[in-house]
């Protein structure tokens, strides 16, 4: 590799993302319940506040989304009439691979934060922020960088819902794996 | 509107060190692949094998993400009911879930606390394991009810603080 050894590649790029709001996405469609129930079936998950109307209706004024189906509303779909390419979610840790030349990443840390239940109808949307850019690091997978990267989520009254943060480490010679790679 | 009886902890009624009952599952290719569906997640490391054996390395395809996390959702809620409400979670991912694993939640309480808005809150530390290596290690802070006629779900606003 050309620039095994220069990790300055695209950095002055990449620290001037730190705070700024970047790739806004709207979700493609409302939240709908047929998504409820099949998430919870995936898990054969049985709690009665997604399959009970009466029970939703008395604790939270009707049905609610499971919590952690949040980055479902933003994603977007496989395919559509005239679109080339799949838009990535965490599209700014594919950026950050890119510009700072780092073509393995992991995502080590994950933390959801829950605000308002999302509900059938809601429509949500979310927009990225750059938090941390690390120093240079050596792991047993190689030498990177860390990042973080917050992912915010309100709904069509733009009520929070809930912010995801995923701790991704870009970096370059592979060696044993650890994380998700993505 | 008739109340509705359903199995749902208190506050009161959990302390430090208690342990979660323990939830396992016999993961299959078609549980990950329902799983990555699911939650929208259409990357081929999650359905589809020669791309996770070849890009990505792995015995087979793996577990994504978020359905890790609708498991560790439903574990929690199976522990504590529908008035539970989890206010949030961390975790750090190592070795990846695949067919044929079986796999084991565990957790255990590691703190108690009401915040100023008189919400009740539970620390949980729980790993996901498979055999005896430890997958993946979660925390997550859970609203649970102080009393019977309290409703964690009703909070918003100032009075929500996850």
């Amino acid at each position: 590799m050309p620039h095994n050894d220069d990790f300055t590649i695209g950095l002055n790029e990449a620290l001037s993302w730190l705070d700024q709001k970047r790739h806004a996405v709207v979700g493609e469609f409302d939240v709908e319940r047929g998504y409820f129930w099949t998430a919870c079936a995936a898990v054969q998950n049985g709690n009665p506040l997604y399959w009970d109307e009466q029970l939703a209706a008395q604790l939270t004024g009707g049905p609610t989304a499971p919590l952690t189906l949040l980055s479902a509303w933003f994603r977007p779909h496989y395919w559509m009439p005239g679109r080339d390419t799949i838009p990535l979610p965490w599209q700014t840790h594919f950026d950050l691979k890119e510009t700072l030349a780092l073509p393995e990443a992991v995502a080590t840390d994950s933390e959801v934060v829950f605000g308002e239940p999302i509900r059938p109808g809601d429509r949500i949307h979310c927009c990225e922020t750059l938090r941390s850019l690390s120093e240079v690091k050596t792991t047993k997978l190689g030498k990177g960088r860390f990042w973080v990267i917050d992912a915010v989520c309100h709904n069509q009254h733009d009520v929070w819902v809930g912010t995801e943060t995923m701790t991704g480490f870009g970096y370059r010679n592979v060696g044993a794996r650890q994380g998700q790679q993505g | 509107m008739n109340s509705i009886r359903y199995k749902s902890l208190t506050f009161e009624q959990v302390h430090v060190g208690d342990t979660l009952p323990p939830l396992a599952h016999e993961v299959t290719t078609t549980s990950i692949i329902l799983g990555a569906l699911a939650s929208r997640d259409w990357r081929p490391m999650h359905h589809d094998r020669d791309f996770a054996q070849q890009r990505n390395g792995t015995r087979d395809i793996f577990m994504n993400t978020p359905n890790q996390a609708a498991w560790l959702e439903r574990f929690i809620t199976d522990w504590a009911g529908p008035k539970a409400r989890i206010g949030r979670y961390k975790f750090r991912m190592g070795d990846s879930i695949c067919p044929g694993d079986n796999m084991v939640f565990n957790g255990e309480v590691l703190g108690t606390e009401m915040d100023e808005q008189g919400c009740g809150w539970v620390s949980l530390r729980i790993a996901l394991s498979v055999g005896s290596e430890e997958k993946t290690r979660f925390t997550a802070r859970v609203a649970l009810p102080v009393d019977e006629h309290d409703n964690p779900w009703a909070r918003s606003g100032d009075r929500w603080r996850p």
